[in-house]
């Protein structure tokens, strides 16, 4: 149900991917996932090497950080993030790239895994695996089920339906058997017999070198999905692999679902087999208005400025707006001095008349919004709820169910901030069920 | 250094707008509209002209010195609204002035008194109609008879509709369903031609402006009741004493406005249910009010009354219809 076509804007698919080469400095964000931050375990003037901890998960939900750089400590304290936020980092010193002993760097592809599932579980957490499809949620969190609930499905995000994008796409056509192996832990963290990696059909080259190499592993399915934004959104997901839908407030596992993005399969890979903690991932520097398009391979920590430095030179002249993520569901960063972190997907730039928005007019309830909601929502009633501060109702009307994928706003003819209503809505609603429980 | 653009998600747009929707709706119409000329003439013209001016200028005016707003005549729902108005009266040269009382009245009224574009619980056009068919019913009942294409006299003879002949108990034999579908029959200006119709329907529908909601409902429920009702024996049914001929479901779809109403005015998407079930329930309504109308009502044509009655139960609708949620 819903959905929309947006211009899929793919330029960048044919960019292999490239090492981003290492800054001069790095900003380490102690919060690179959801949830609490890691609490820093150097001090200033300490050495540090690449792959090194230097931010503990001390709390249930948080996970491990580790320094991407060798070097020394400048200094512990907050740091604007790219959405203007003050989050508490690490700055480290670039001296050369001294690596953790530990850490496998050979070429060599290790497909034997000997460890059981609860070894599986908290290796993830050692290495600070996050999901790397958007939500950053701590990897160990998700794959140690708890009591009561059993997975009986892995579902392995490699939509990207998310317009310009092609992270995945380069990680599936130069990584597929690393992939397909960090699969094959999931699946053997989890117990089930069966994985599931869906791919949009408009990327017929992934799917085909997916599928191959997936026929030389055990238990490992590529399923083509029909080309509909938000197709790659984690009940959709679920539901166009299952056919079963995720009840309102319930999370993927009551439906016997763990759904993880194709570049955490690809991480995982790296750290149960190599040892390797998660201070890479792979980010798309497109857009339309600039001279070339490029995938990278940049260690977290890098800053914004240091990446369209490298990849562009300077922003063209006509910037309106840079985006981290796709054009959908991405956030438009407003600090470009800040860094990236593990969840950065992309560094999209926007020229000034594409980044402006279209004057609002009046509602004329054609219902776009709601045929196009993949939630069965209805965005219009939600947006006069709001302005009219009617919170109750909008929640009534099940308004935290929506998962902000944008379709409402993108096919409005009015141009009305429905998404913009609506995300303020949900904060309305979670601000006073707080209140109520106080 | 740039100054980057900062907002919330999403950063891209379909381009849909509502100047383009009100766009495409005119473009719709223009089959009917060629075809009323075809038929009726200079007439059909004159009148189009004229309500579309003054539903345009009203709309500006009342903008400009009564609302001191920014005009927005040109996203082109005013002339929507001349157009469907004209297409509502018949081609007779009264009309080519009256038709200026009635575009104020659908826009002053029924349109801008409410708010403008989006705020009207009734549509504009049948406000206007519905104004004048009150307001003046001699005229807007004396139809110019269809006499090949492009004539140059029609107010010298002027003639009943098919369903003015049923009403009066007669039985309209000399009309084909062919004459019909085409649009060869008395009758307002835009609702003879079924063709014409379906074209500019079929072309909203392509461009998803409509769905077959609606206008699948209002005739489909029109044609089953005209049905059930051509089922009596003999065809016909005593009413207040007198015995009336049922006309067969297609010439009662065919015939008057269940068309244009179905296609065009129903399934305004200001007036109309958000939900599809909402929209099949509505359009259902509007095919049972207008049989109802016609058969036991005063006048021999209910689609009008039929249509802004159910525009008045439509926030009810839409209260007891929501879109499927994906979950539970």
């Amino acid at each position: 149900m819903g959905g929309v076509h947006p211009e899929e804007n793919k330029i960048s698919t044919q960019a292999v991917i490239e090492q981003m080469p290492l800054p001069e400095q790095v900003v380490v964000l102690m919060n690179q996932h959801l949830g609490a931050p890691a609490t820093p375990v150097v001090a200033k003037g300490d050495q540090v090497k690449v792959g090194q901890l230097i931010g503990e998960a001390q709390t249930f939900m948080c996970a491990n950080v580790h320094s991407p750089v060798s070097g020394t400590v400048l200094k512990v304290e907050s740091c604007k993030d790219a959405f203007g936020l003050a989050k508490p980092a690490v700055y480290i010193q670039v001296q050369g790239d001294e690596w953790v002993e530990t850490i496998d760097r050979t070429p060599e592809i290790k497909r034997q895994c000997d460890l059981t599932p609860t070894e599986i579980v908290d290796k993830l957490k050692e290495m600070g695996i996050v999901g790397l499809g958007g939500a950053t949620f701590p990897a160990h969190i998700k794959y140690a089920v708890p009591p009561g609930k059993k997975a009986e499905y892995l579902i392995i995000n490699a939509v990207e339906c998310e317009p310009y994008l092609t992270s995945d796409h380069r990680v599936m056509l130069e990584h597929a058997e690393e992939i397909c192996i960090g699969v094959s832990i999931l699946r053997k963290a989890l117990g089930v017999p069966m994985a599931y990696i869906g791919i949009e059909n408009n990327k017929p080259e992934p799917i085909a070198v997916m599928k191959a190499m997936a026929s030389q592993f055990e238990g490992i399915a590529v399923e083509p999905l029909k080309v509909k934004y938000p197709q790659g959104a984690e009940k959709q997901l679920i539901n166009a692999i299952t056919g079963r839908r995720v009840p309102s407030g319930k999370l993927p596992i009551d439906v016997g679902c763990v759904v993880s993005n194709v570049g955490t399969a690809f991480a995982v890979y790296e750290a149960i087999q190599k040892n390797k903690p998660l201070i890479e991932n792979i980010l798309t520097v497109t857009g339309k208005a600039l001279p070339s398009q490029h995938n990278y391979q940049v260690r977290i920590g890098i800053t914004y400025n240091d990446i369209i430095r490298h990849a562009l030179g300077s922003l063209p002249e006509t910037t309106g707006k840079v985006i981290s993520g796709g054009p959908m569901m991405g956030k438009a960063v407003c600090n470009l001095d800040a860094p990236t972190t593990k969840g950065a997907s992309s560094v999209l730039v926007m020229d000034e008349k594409e980044a402006r928005r279209k004057p609002e007019t009046a509602c004329i309830r054609c219902g776009k919004c709601a045929e196009g909601c993949p939630m069965g929502l209805e965005p219009y009633l939600f947006s006069a709820l709001v302005r009219n501060n009617r919170i109750e109702e909008a929640q009534q009307r099940n308004i935290l169910d929506c998962i902000e994928c944008g379709c409402c706003f993108f096919s409005c003819p009015a141009n009305k901030p429905l998404t913009d209503e609506i995300r303020l809505g949900k904060n309305k609603v979670r601000a006073m069920m707080m209140a109520k429980k106080k | 250094m740039n100054i980057l653009n900062i907002s919330g998600s999403p950063h891209v747009h379909s381009d849909e707008s509502t100047r383009r929707i009100m766009w495409r709706v005119n473009m719709a119409l223009i089959p009917t509209l060629l075809v009323s000329i075809a038929f009726f003439g200079l007439n059909a013209l004159l009148i189009s002209l004229v309500s579309v001016a003054c539903c345009c200028l009203f709309q500006w005016m009342i903008e400009k010195w009564i609302m001191k707003v920014p005009s927005t005549v040109s996203d082109g729902s005013a002339v929507v609204t001349g157009l469907l108005l004209a297409f509502n009266v018949p081609a007779t040269a009264n009309m080519i002035w009256l038709v200026a009382i009635g575009a104020l009245v659908a826009i002053g009224i029924g349109k801008m008194s409410f708010g403008g574009l989006g705020k009207n619980p009734f549509n504009p056009a049948l406000v206007g109609r519905v104004f004048m068919l009150i307001s003046f019913p001699v005229q807007m009942t004396t139809w110019p008879v269809v006499n090949g294409i492009f004539p140059m006299n029609l107010d010298v003879v002027t003639g009943a509709t098919p369903l003015g002949v049923f009403k009066e108990g007669g039985f309209p034999e000399d009309v084909t369903l062919m004459d019909a579908f085409l649009g060869h029959i008395g009758g307002s200006l835009g609702e003879v031609s079924a063709l014409a119709i379906l074209l500019g329907a079929a072309y909203l529908l392509w461009k998803k402006i409509i769905s077959w909601h609606i206008p699948v409902a209002f005739i489909g429920t029109a044609a089953l009741f005209s049905l059930i009702l051509w089922l009596q024996p003999d065809h016909t049914m005593m009413i207040k004493g007198v015995l009336h001929h049922m006309p067969d479901p297609l010439t009662a779809i065919l015939t008057g406005g269940v068309m244009l109403g179905a296609c065009f005015m129903a399934t305004d998407m200001v007036t109309s249910p958000m939900s599809k079930a909402g929209q099949l329930i509505f359009g259902a309504g509007c095919g049972l009010l207008t049989i109802i109308i016609r058969i036991w009502g005063a006048y021999p044509e209910g689609v009008s009354f039929a249509i802004l009655l159910m525009n008045a139960v439509t926030p009810l609708i839409n209260r007891g219809f929501h879109p499927k949620r994906f979950a539970n």
